[in-house]
């Protein structure tokens, strides 16, 4: 099949800041060029080395964090900047859905900058015509297209923005998360526009954070990572692949931010901001994050454990966690107690007990000794909890007391509510039916 | 660098209503609304003829009504001058369309000097009935100077703008000199005063060396005296023009791929 798109080798490279840029007249005379070639201190690259190729027809997702370089991708087919090195070539006529209305004038009518959006395109004044009703009907801008662009509300530029481009007629289709636009109606008009292009054998190159849209839509995907293709192939794979590495790269931001609280509060202990720390509040649940108490008994490691025991800040939901303390008795001590207790990021107590209240009752400690708090499934839903653990008198007083100092995240690809996810499962009577395969 | 001109012809719908775009959206919102393209003229006319006659009265034989004499230099002035500045600009704030949509950046440009054109042609309205009036204007085969010197200065004006607009994208800098520049050029060029004048004559030599002074001069020839004596000056100027444009257009195309990162 021919390619629709085929990037070859594609290379991008930006200038960091802005500046001269000219060339002296003496070298400008030597190379022949007015620019200057640039040093590379002064250079970003936005993309390295990339290649892919969109069959005819086909739908193809880019995906990647901020700042990997898919609008750059997106811009060098569309033609708007040029590579560095390497070679894009496209087949057809492209419609960009890069900025919406970016051509709009907010003085004219509706109308006016539908006919000069639309000749901008690449359309004639005889098919804007043409498709003008329609482009005011999808757009549900009827009432309004004879007002003045600058009266409109955002939502109305960008359905109108997105009316246009899409009325284009392209063979190539380029969307830059777009669909954001509108509310949920317009977005699903899009979707069934997109379908409809689909079915009509045009090819798109789809650019957005929505996963399930590419995994749900697209035929083939590709990842970028600051400019470097991670992996491209079936969407599936390529997205959990993804998924992979961000959620390597969020356990590292955990491991620093719990790095640095356990520094902080490290750093606090000889001057306690407000409170005296061996005169901890009542209920140390409305503590100030920090490090409490007067370490007759001190918490020397605090280290979470994923299910295959080994450290870890981000855990899947309903996966087993283990939160194991390594403590130390200064002198030999009767009246331990261990403490354990989960928070939301919005500060609620999702889970809070001690040996204690468990009638568990350590009879002595001397010297080093560990605890393990092993929780059989973290049944909690998506989202960044933070960890309280103390040892502490059966009367409350903390000997050390760790509030809020650790940072862990629980993934699921279940978009529940709530915090507590309780372990389900649905069951239906015979009358419901299912499509062959799902349940 | 040819192909890209030729693809320009593709572009005149888009170049013709973008013009149409620029001259609505400019009185939009205001009670007179497209009036004010006579009214402007007509206006800065009165103001002339109220101080050069009553003010400070100028009573050089031959050149009566003067402020007409001097609108006639003034008319292509204006379209020149706006359409310098407009153009210098028209990169910088048409950056969105550089940077978003597919697009042959010196359409910008062009558009600012042809809808300066028109605003320029609308002037005509308000000093072709005045010059009539006064029995200026005659009936001549030279009236075909006034279509050539119009193309001539078209020309020139495109071929500054597009220089002048690729370069302001990376000097900012000119915008502000312009401004300058056009004030100095306005006073250095026989618009104001008469070009046969004894002190202007002195230094022929150096007027010539700038090329709006056969433009103005054609004009007020073609307009106001109804002979045309600068036929050949304007002719090598209209030459000199087109050679200008093909060097503004090459150093516009040589800059292009620059300017969607550096808007």
């Amino acid at each position: 099949m021919t390619p629709a798109i085929e990037l070859t080798n594609v290379s991008k490279i930006y200038r960091r800041y802005g500046g001269r840029q000219f060339a002296t007249l003496k070298s400008a005379l030597l190379q022949r060029s007015i620019l200057r070639t640039l040093q590379p201190s002064e250079t970003f690259s936005a993309l390295t080395n990339v290649s892919f190729t969109v069959p005819k027809g086909s739908t193809y997702g880019v995906v990647g964090p901020n700042g990997s370089g898919k609008s750059t991708a997106l811009k060098l087919v569309a033609g708007i900047t040029k590579p560095t090195s390497g070679t894009v070539r496209v087949q057809g006529r492209i419609s960009a859905l890069i900025e919406l209305g970016a051509g709009f004038h907010p003085e004219i009518s509706g109308r006016e900058n539908v006919f000069i959006n639309g000749i901008m395109l690449g359309l004639t004044k005889r098919e804007i015509t043409e498709r003008f009703d329609e482009i005011v009907d999808f757009a549900e801008l009827t009432e309004f297209i004879d007002a003045p662009v600058k009266t409109y509300s955002s939502g109305m530029y960008m359905r109108l923005g997105f009316a246009v481009a899409i009325h284009v007629n392209p063979d190539v289709l380029l969307v830059d998360e777009v669909l954001a636009v509108g509310d949920e109606a317009f977005t699903h008009k899009c979707l069934d526009k997109f379908a409809e292009f689909r079915r009509r054998g045009k090819t798109i190159l789809l650019v957005t954070h929505s996963l399930s849209l590419v995994e749900r839509f697209c035929d083939e995907a590709i990842w970028l990572d600051s400019g470097v293709a991670r992996a491209h192939g079936d969407p599936t794979r390529v997205v959990s692949e993804y998924l992979m590495a961000v959620e390597a790269s969020e356990e590292h931001l955990m491991e620093t931010t719990t790095a640095k609280a356990v520094a902080a509060a490290e750093e606090e202990t000889a001057p306690q901001p407000q409170v005296d720390p061996n005169q901890p509040p009542e209920n140390m649940f409305q503590a100030s994050e920090g490090r409490w108490g007067a370490r007759e008994v001190e918490i020397t490691d605090v280290t979470l454990l994923d299910l295959e025991g080994k450290p870890s800040f981000v855990f899947h939901s309903g996966d087993p966690m283990s939160i194991h303390l390594k403590v130390r008795a200064a002198k030999p001590n009767d009246d331990v107690v261990f403490g354990i207790g989960i928070f939301s990021a919005e500060g609620v107590c999702c889970y809070g007990t001690n040996t204690f209240v468990e009638e568990i009752n350590p009879a002595r400690l001397a010297g080093d000794g560990e605890a393990t708090f092993a929780i059989e499934g973290l049944d909690l839903v998506e989202g960044t909890y933070k960890l309280d653990v103390a040892v502490h008198r059966r009367d409350g007083a903390p000997y050390d007391y760790h509030r809020l100092l650790y940072t862990f995240r629980v993934k699921s690809r279940t978009h529940d509510a709530g915090i507590y996810r309780p372990r389900h499962t649905w069951r239906f009577s015979p009358s419901l039916t299912f499509p062959a395969g799902e349940k | 660098m040819f192909a890209n001109l030729a693809n320009l012809l593709r572009y005149r719908g888009l170049i013709q209503s973008l013009v149409a775009r620029d001259l609505k959206a400019r009185y939009r919102g205001s009670v007179l609304g497209f009036f004010w393209s006579f009214v402007n003229p007509l206006l800065l006319l009165l103001v002339y003829s109220f101080v050069f006659s009553t003010v400070m009265p100028n009573k050089t034989e031959g050149i009566q009504p003067y402020a007409l004499f001097m609108f006639c230099g003034i008319l292509p002035w204006t379209w020149f001058s706006a359409s310098l500045s407009e153009a210098t600009n028209s990169l910088i704030s048409g950056g969105n369309l550089i940077k978003k949509v597919l697009f042959p950046a010196e359409i910008l440009p062009i558009v600012s000097v042809l809808a300066n054109m028109v605003n320029f042609f609308l002037g005509l309205v308000i000093l072709v009935p005045s010059l009539i009036y006064f029995h200026k204007l005659h009936l001549s085969f030279d009236l075909l100077w006034f279509p050539a010197t119009v193309l001539v200065q078209l020309v020139f004006t495109l071929a500054l703008g597009l220089i002048l607009s690729a370069l302001a994208v990376h000097f900012r800098d000119i915008r502000d000199l312009l401004f300058n520049i056009l004030t100095l050029w306005f006073f250095a060029t026989p618009i104001i005063y008469y070009w046969r004048q004894d002190n202007v004559q002195k230094y022929k030599h150096v007027f010539d060396l700038n090329p709006f002074t056969h433009i103005a001069i054609t004009y007020q020839e073609v307009l106001f005296f109804g002979q045309v004596g600068h036929g050949p000056w304007l002719l090598a100027l209209g030459a000199a023009s087109i050679l200008l444009f093909l060097a503004g257009y090459w150093f516009f195309d040589r800059l292009r791929d620059s300017f969607a990162e550096a808007v």
